[in-house]
């Protein structure tokens, strides 16, 4: 989340797509009730279903599964057309006026492409600013010049128009046109809308362009930076900001620096290469501060290793190489991985074609599950998981693990206000919590390359575990958690003067001496730090702020800067420079987050993104050039979000005659191959737009998640209260599909995909809330299913994801669960 | 003490069922084995061990469609009918804060409370042969708490206050949503209240009685007859005592060994 959660209470506007918070955030929908009771404010819901967000919802608009940009390039080229937009902020705090390389074609120009593409990859060349001669890029503060991006943004999106999407999207409309005169009325400097999404949006072969059309759409309207506005993404678990804030994904390291790949050899090569370099004096261009905060990592990890030794231990991602999801279980499925630990997760289930990864996991040697309970991945090899444990080779250890309650912690919710928990009860049983797993498996794995030796044992055997001793008595201690949050937050492991030029004084920091903020780390080895956007979350005193629950609230926004600590620097709303002018004046007078007092030279309210005078800095603090970017070079497939069609779908796209994202990594054309491993071969097949395969599965299909369950079921199908709420797996039909298909109240159904023709079977929910999408002047239908069930638990029943696609959008590989299709007949 | 109301504003209900689930686990209620419904709906209906459920209904109306969810609990009625027509003294006592609380151990399982409820509250366990229903939490509230759906609600839909703020409150929301006030006070008054969208009428809403009433019967009953019975029954018992003055006690005879 740009914002924050109790922030949603001063939107003038709310837009859920791509989410369903009622259903699955249902505490954020205090703050949505707040800012409709309180404010008056306007509720929109986009969504293929009627949801329990839709059911209070001012305006509800259908579109059909995987029309979200065009959709949104409808309301985009509305604000557009009606100059519905925020000029000032358009003009001073956006990259419309940057020129960009005439050689560079668009969409329009290109039948749906972008100029650059050789195979199936952009050479991005082309999709680059025109510089000055200072380096600085060209601007036309007129907006009227062709090859500025604000006139390429209104040529892309002219094409978008309410006829044309309603056609595409199945959308009414007159829906259409309700949603875009209500939110684009947030364009009024004063108002602020705020757009909620999830997986709906982001679960799609161009989910990030997805997001990319929310911040087009933003930026527009000037709703970035002030209070009720922002992009927000509603976290699907309680700590997953936590998780990506900490490294825990294959591309980043923490505080989200750039993974090391072969090809950077040396700490220098990585910083040269992952270091943006920018000549405008006012950005401040914070990713030019790399090389500090890599440098504190490698000393947080390795604190007697130099630094190109250090980063010389960590292992890279081959070139070229990609080690996502998909392809680890691809290369699983190959024989490549060999041993897997799965903690706290449950692949057998949540996994895109999981039927197939549940082969993939039989490849491996060995593999370690650390959970609440036996899950359908650690059972893969039971009787009730379709398999004969007598053919199952791999050895499987199940370590139970503690609950949330039963260990101690920090928890980063989804609007980065990072809270200390504190341990309820003791684990039950054997049950550890994960740092002590970790930390005996660390410490006895360090024991062995002691006693052994092995291929390159230094990365291991040397690596810094200053927590958790091993006793006199050759007892491995418990470390505590409070002893990692202070490496997080990092401290000085040399003296070190440090000159604070805007108070033009030196600060002198002795070894043990706490980093009080991220622009303290330093390049050269004298501080280490575990994530350096945690930097600053323990004060000098050694306080761990994560613990302060103070309910005071100086600015009345419901920000509470003492309660909890929010990353970066307990700023609670990011890039809060853009909700005041140049002058320093909040656009809002009524819900000003920051402002510039002119007698104490100071800001006053929020953490203000970046120190200096009004107009000193540009707002976007993070973007090279600061500037809030319409158009995004960095997107493998595309500076402005195209309308593609799903992998499988069963409607031509209209818009272009490309009918899919051209970039993405195609596992169906591999298992084509003769080559293929059978695994893959079955498990990555998909029903293209006019193949076959389409004409058997018709049906769209949509994976969805109820309040009443959570992600796999792993822990709330073992909770009868929540079992009772929901019992089966069931899936939901418009009322004219189930008469066309002959199916009744009660009935049983079964549904195949491509990848699963034996397929699953549910419960038929037919529903006034589904309705048949009218697209190219004929009916398409769609179901709707929970991924939620799977064969262990105290409710068992068919696994969604049996069904689904493996297929993954070009810059995250999130897989595109949300739109495939299925073939439903009864059962 | 003072008197409490909860609230229910249905326009900002989202059916996520936290007050079912609160509820059974504050009143330590077991899961109820259940199956699809055919909707979200379940249990399908209140049982012995359910005492608070979310109803849904799918309703079409001038071409819109409504998803209506409605938290279906004990009303906690001023002039409660079940504990009127209670035979058993002690089995159902309306308190001073306005909840109507059952008591298992005096319960006789007559099941007179669930045919005089207006709102088809209580439910019966055939086997225990003890009836069940909300009890409003009245221990916490007794402890100043609010009942547990009130705690767990997280959208503001259920509110719990004095008769007083509760009362003025609905108004002031039924005016802001141009909303309805179930059930229409002083119509019948409860210590339960809606707040229903205007958009939907009272009969939209399933298992909702539109006009609450206490049953003419049970009002005739033990109101007017209920008099006469005590005449009955002093009746009886003076004709006792008369026959046993006239009479004299009652002596067995003795039977005689063998027979004839």
């Amino acid at each position: 989340m740009t914002n924050h959660w109790n922030d949603i209470q001063h939107a003038d506007a709310i837009l859920i797509m791509g989410s369903n918070p009622a259903e699955n955030h249902p505490i954020s929908f205090k703050w949505v009730n707040e800012a409709r009771t309180k404010r008056g404010a306007k509720l929109i819901v986009v969504d293929p279903r009627f949801t329990r967000s839709a059911a209070t919802a001012d305006i509800y608009a259908r579109l059909r599964p995987g029309t979200d940009i065009a959709f949104l390039g409808a309301v985009i080229n509305y604000a557009i057309e009606k100059n519905r937009i925020h000029e000032e902020y358009v003009k001073n705090y956006t990259d419309a006026a940057y020129i960009v390389n005439p050689a560079f074609q668009g969409a329009t120009d290109l039948d749906g492409l972008f100029s650059g593409l050789t195979g199936a990859k952009y050479d991005k060349a082309t999709w680059a600013y025109e510089m000055d001669e200072n380096g600085i890029p060209k601007q036309d503060l007129t907006l009227q010049d062709p090859l500025c991006v604000y006139q390429l943004l209104k040529k892309h999106y002219s094409r978008y128009t309410i006829k044309k999407v309603s056609d595409i999207t199945g959308c009414d409309a007159a829906d259409l046109e309700a949603v875009c005169e209500t939110y684009t009325a947030t364009c009024k400097p004063e108002l602020s809308g705020t757009i909620m999404y999830a997986m709906g949006t982001t679960q799609h072969t161009y989910g990030s362009q997805n997001v990319r059309a929310f911040a087009v759409l933003q930026l527009l309207l000037g709703n970035i930076g002030n209070a009720g506005g922002g992009i927000n993404a509603l976290r699907g678990e309680s700590n997953v900001q936590g998780s990506t804030d900490h490294g825990a994904l294959f591309h980043i390291l923490t505080g989200y620096l750039k993974y090391p790949k072969a090809n950077q050899p040396t700490l220098a090569v990585y910083n040269e290469q992952n270091t943006p370099k920018n000549k405008d004096p006012k950005s401040l261009n914070w990713w030019g501060n790399t090389p500090k905060y890599m440098a504190s990592l490698m000393k947080a990890w390795w604190r007697d290793a130099d630094l190109e030794t250090a980063y010389s231990y960590l292992p890279k991602i081959d070139d070229g190489k990609n080690y996502s999801y998909l392809p680890i279980y691809s290369a699983m499925a190959n024989g490549e991985i060999k041993g897997m630990f799965v903690w706290g997760m449950n692949p057998a289930v949540g996994a895109p074609s999981s039927k197939m990864i549940r082969k993939a996991i039989a490849q491996l040697d060995w593999m370690v599950c650390v959970d609440l309970w036996e899950t359908e991945t650690s059972a893969f090899w039971q009787k009730e998981a379709g398999v004969n444990p007598a053919d199952i080779k791999t050895e499987v250890f199940l370590l139970p693990a503690a609950s949330s309650m039963e260990k101690e912690g920090s928890i980063s919710n989804s609007g980065r206000w990072c809270q200390w928990r504190y341990k309820a009860i003791d684990p039950v049983g054997h049950a550890e919590d994960d740092l002590w797993i970790i930390n005996q498996i660390v410490n006895r794995t360090k024991a062995l390359y002691a006693k052994e030796g092995g291929a390159f044992p230094d990365p291991i055997a040397n690596l810094t575990w200053n927590y958790g001793k091993v006793g006199l008595d050759g007892k491995i201690h418990p470390p505590s958690p409070r002893e990692v949050a202070k490496e997080i937050n990092g401290y000085f492991i040399a003296e070190k003067e440090i000159e604070d030029k805007a108070k033009g004084e030196i600060k002198k920091f002795k070894p043990g001496d706490i980093v009080p903020s991220f622009a303290m780390l330093q390049d050269d080895g004298s501080t280490v730090c575990g994530c350096w956007v945690y930097a600053g979350s323990i004060d000098d005193k050694g306080e761990n702020k994560m613990m302060k629950r103070d309910p005071a609230d100086p600015t009345g926004l419901g920000m509470f800067p003492n309660w909890s600590w929010s990353w970066p620097v307990n700023r609670r709303i990011v890039y809060n420079r853009a909700s005041v002018n140049v002058e320093g004046k909040p656009f809002s007078k009524e819900k000003p987050v920051l402002w510039w007092s002119p007698l104490k030279k100071a800001w006053l309210g929020d953490i203000p993104d970046g120190n200096g005078d009004p107009d000193a800095i540009l707002p976007f603090i993070m973007v090279p050039h600061g500037r809030g970017m319409l158009f995004a070079a960095g997107m493998s497939d595309g500076p402005f979000p195209e309308h593609y069609e799903p992998l499988e779908s069963v409607v031509k796209n209209t818009l272009s005659n490309s009918q899919v994202s051209p970039v993405i990594t195609r596992w169906d054309e591999k298992a084509k191959e003769e080559t293929c491993n059978p695994i893959l071969a079955a498990g990555c097949i998909a029903a293209l737009y006019g193949s076959e395969e389409a004409k058997e599965f018709p049906t769209i299909c949509s994976t969805y998640r109820v309040s009443e369950h959570w992600q796999t079921g792993q822990m709330t199908r073992w909770i009868p209260w929540l079992n009772e709420l929901v019992p089966n797996q069931f899936v939901e039909m418009s009322e004219e599909f189930a008469r066309e298909h002959g199916i009744t109240f009660g009935d049983k159904v079964k549904l195949t995909s491509a990848r699963n023709v034996e397929g699953i079977t549910a419960y038929a929910m037919i529903t006034k809330r589904l309705k048949p999408f009218r697209i190219q002047g004929k009916d398409i239908h769609m179901v709707g299913i929970t991924w939620h069930f799977g064969y262990k638990g105290l409710a068992t029943g068919g696994n969604a994801n049996d069904l689904t696609p493996f297929i993954g959008d070009p810059n995250t590989m999130i897989p595109e669960y949300k739109a495939f299709l299925v073939k439903v007949e009864k059962a | 003490m003072a008197e409490y109301i909860k609230l229910i504003d249905v326009t900002k209900c989202t059916g996520c069922r936290g007050c079912q689930v609160a509820c059974k686990q504050w009143n330590s209620l077991p899961a109820v084995d259940t199956m699809f419904t055919g909707s979200l709906q379940n249990p399908k209906d209140l049982n012995y061990n359910t005492w608070c459920l979310i109803r849904f209904d799918e309703v079409e109306k001038d071409g819109k469609l409504n998803w209506l969810m409605r938290h279906d609990a004990c009303m906690h009625c001023e002039t409660p009918a079940c504990a009127k027509a209670c035979p058993s003294p002690g089995a159902l006592t309306k308190n001073e804060n306005g909840s109507v609380v059952h008591n298992p151990a005096y319960c006789i399982g007559c099941r007179s409370c669930i045919v005089a409820c207006p709102f088809d509250i209580p439910r019966n366990d055939k086997a225990l042969e003890k009836m069940a229903k909300c009890s409003l939490c009245h221990d916490r509230i007794d402890d100043g708490k609010k009942p547990a759906c009130v705690t767990a609600c997280p959208t503001g839909c259920l509110t719990f206050g004095t008769k007083e703020e509760m009362l003025k409150a609905a108004e002031k929301r039924a005016e802001k949503v141009k909303g309805v006030i179930y059930p229409a006070n002083p119509h019948y008054e409860t210590h339960v209240m809606y707040i229903l969208p205007g958009t939907v009428g009272v009969e939209d809403f399933s298992h909702m009685n539109p006009h609450p009433k206490m049953p003419a019967t049970l009002y005739w009953w033990k109101n007017l007859f209920k008099p006469f019975t005590l005449i009955g029954i002093a009746g009886v018992a003076g004709a006792a005592f008369l026959h046993y003055i006239i009479k004299g006690p009652h002596r067995v005879h003795e039977k005689k060994e063998g027979g004839e």
